[in-house]
């Protein structure tokens, strides 16, 4: 079970700001250390072992064991005229799903994101569409639809705003939205978590974004703003696990991306920072 | 007016939240501070030599400690916000700037530290947090012993915005308020006051319910 956790890749730094002394760090409870080479190349080993390492989408990717291919492509980041945006680190002491799940939350955004990515009244999560996509092995939810008073940096006043969620690891997910100055265009946001302990984390959010207006530091702002609004509440969530197995909470229709998530990664044994029977 | 800003700095919040309170204008220069350390680049130490932020830039004047920039816009804006009605407000005044520097010292790089992976000894920081806050404890439960609140005045001043947000994000650096009810109560009058606005972990009050009517029929059949 354990090795399918070790197989996956692992966000543990940001290429750019990567440093010849490099920094400590921690991946599924193991010490691991992060440099660049004399040629900037990054390097990660663990306890004196070299590990597999790659660079993508501005983050430097890592395994403890062998992963079976590259990280997931995100295919629409890779077009022209996109700002992508490299938000830097949060740690957060939480489990990294619930980092995951909280992403993929819909109904929090009035209430933790309040006249930003949500206001009250407009309070109510659309019925939309979940599967399992078996052939790409991802967790997929269409066609949502919720209305924000402010969408993004670069929105003029509340839309209702469509989304697309992807879950293409078990730590990363990438979100695609209603693009406010290029309707014909989905907007991508990520987030890539790196698994510390199975009650801590560190995010890296990243987005490919078309925003012609906002400097990158006003865009960095934005989703640093979005997601320390977040922390604060990840931190306060019971229990410290996130539970695979129902019979501790009541799910609602707005929750059915969740239980899909929560489906998947207890069908691929992937359990760190999960907690498999019922309290 | 520029303020030198960045949106998860409290001292940067400081004194955005005073300009709303105040309904004092001032323009944002949002600063790469994390991930890109702008503020260590030499442009911005051209500016601000120590590589801090906030920076308040009023045509030539330039002010770079969050206790300075709250006592010009007060002067500037609301002169009781100052809190100089007599000498003894207004070293009381004083002493809260001075004392806000610990809340930065220890909760404040506690924060750093828990979030964005700064350096530092933190069981000592949360230590040393834990010690001023205790001391802000202490000292506004002696004001509400006397019918206030606020921490050198009747009213809200400066002193209140230096030390009300590093005290009420202690608790993104590990160290829980929950043991400082006379805290609690002060960042609620806090958070009650016209102008308020939030930051990340800083709420804003919700609404309060309405009074509670007649009981439903349903609970009504279920008690009897």
């Amino acid at each position: 079970m354990i090795a399918t956790m070790q197989d996956h890749w692992y966000p543990v730094a940001l290429a750019s700001k990567l440093t010849r002394s490099g920094r400590d760090t921690l991946l599924l409870a193991q010490p691991i250390h992060v440099r660049a080479e004399a040629s900037g190349a990054p390097v990660v080993t663990c306890d004196g072992r070299v590990l597999p390492v790659l660079v993508k989408f501005g983050h430097v990717w890592t395994s403890l064991g062998t992963p079976a291919g590259d990280v997931f492509d995100i295919p629409e980041a890779h077009q022209p005229g996109r700002r992508l945006v490299e938000v830097g680190s949060v740690k957060v002491r939480c489990s990294p799903l619930r980092a995951v799940e909280n992403f993929l939350d819909i109904a929090h955004f009035p209430f933790v994101h309040t006249d930003v990515l949500g206001s009250e009244p407009h309070t109510e999560v659309e019925r939309y569409e979940v599967e399992i996509r078996d052939d790409v092995n991802e967790v997929w939810a269409t066609k949502v639809k919720f209305f924000q008073p402010q969408a993004a940096r670069s929105a003029q006043g509340g839309i209702t705003t469509e989304y697309m969620y992807r879950v293409p690891n078990p730590t990363c997910s990438v979100l695609y939205k209603t693009c406010p100055p290029r309707p014909g265009e989905w907007d991508v946001i990520t987030i890539f978590v790196q698994p510390l302990t199975e009650t801590t984390c560190e995010v890296w959010p990243w987005m490919a974004l078309y925003d012609d207006d906002s400097t990158m530091t006003q865009m960095i702002h934005f989703q640093q703003l979005i997601f320390l609004q977040d922390r604060s509440i990840l931190e306060n969530q019971l229990p410290a696990l996130l539970p695979l197995d129902p019979g501790q909470e009541i799910p609602t229709r707005a929750d059915m991306l969740s239980i899909a998530y929560r489906r998947w990664l207890k069908r691929h044994g992937y359990t760190f920072g999960a907690q498999l029977v019922a309290a | 007016m520029i303020l030198y800003d960045y949106v998860l700095s409290p001292s940067c919040y400081k004194v955005r939240l005073l300009a709303s309170l105040l309904v004092a204008g001032i323009d944002l220069r949002p600063v790469d501070f994390h991930p890109g350390a702008e503020h260590h680049s030499p442009e911005f130490r051209a500016l601000n030599p120590a590589g801090t932020i906030p920076v308040l830039k009023d045509a030539e004047l330039v002010l770079t400690e969050s206790g300075a920039i709250l006592t010009y816009l007060a002067a500037v804006n609301a002169h009781e916000w100052l809190g100089h009605d007599d000498p003894e407000m207004q070293a009381r005044v004083a002493n809260w700037l001075a004392f806000s520097q610990r809340l930065t010292a220890s909760a404040g790089a506690a924060r750093l530290h828990d979030m964005l992976g700064f350096s530092g000894d933190i069981d000592a920081l949360r230590v040393q947090a834990t010690d001023a806050l205790r001391e802000l404890e202490a000292a506004i439960h002696a004001r509400r012993r006397r019918g206030g609140i606020f921490l050198a005045a009747d009213r809200p001043t400066i002193a209140d915005i230096a030390c009300f947000p590093y005290a009420a994000l202690a608790p993104d650096g590990g160290v829980s308020l929950d043991s400082y009810p006379s805290i609690r109560l002060w960042m609620r009058a806090i958070r009650a006051l016209p102008g308020f606005i939030e930051m990340p972990g800083i709420h804003r009050l919700h609404e309060q319910m309405p009074e509670p009517g007649p009981m439903p029929d349903v609970v009504r059949k279920e008690s009897a």
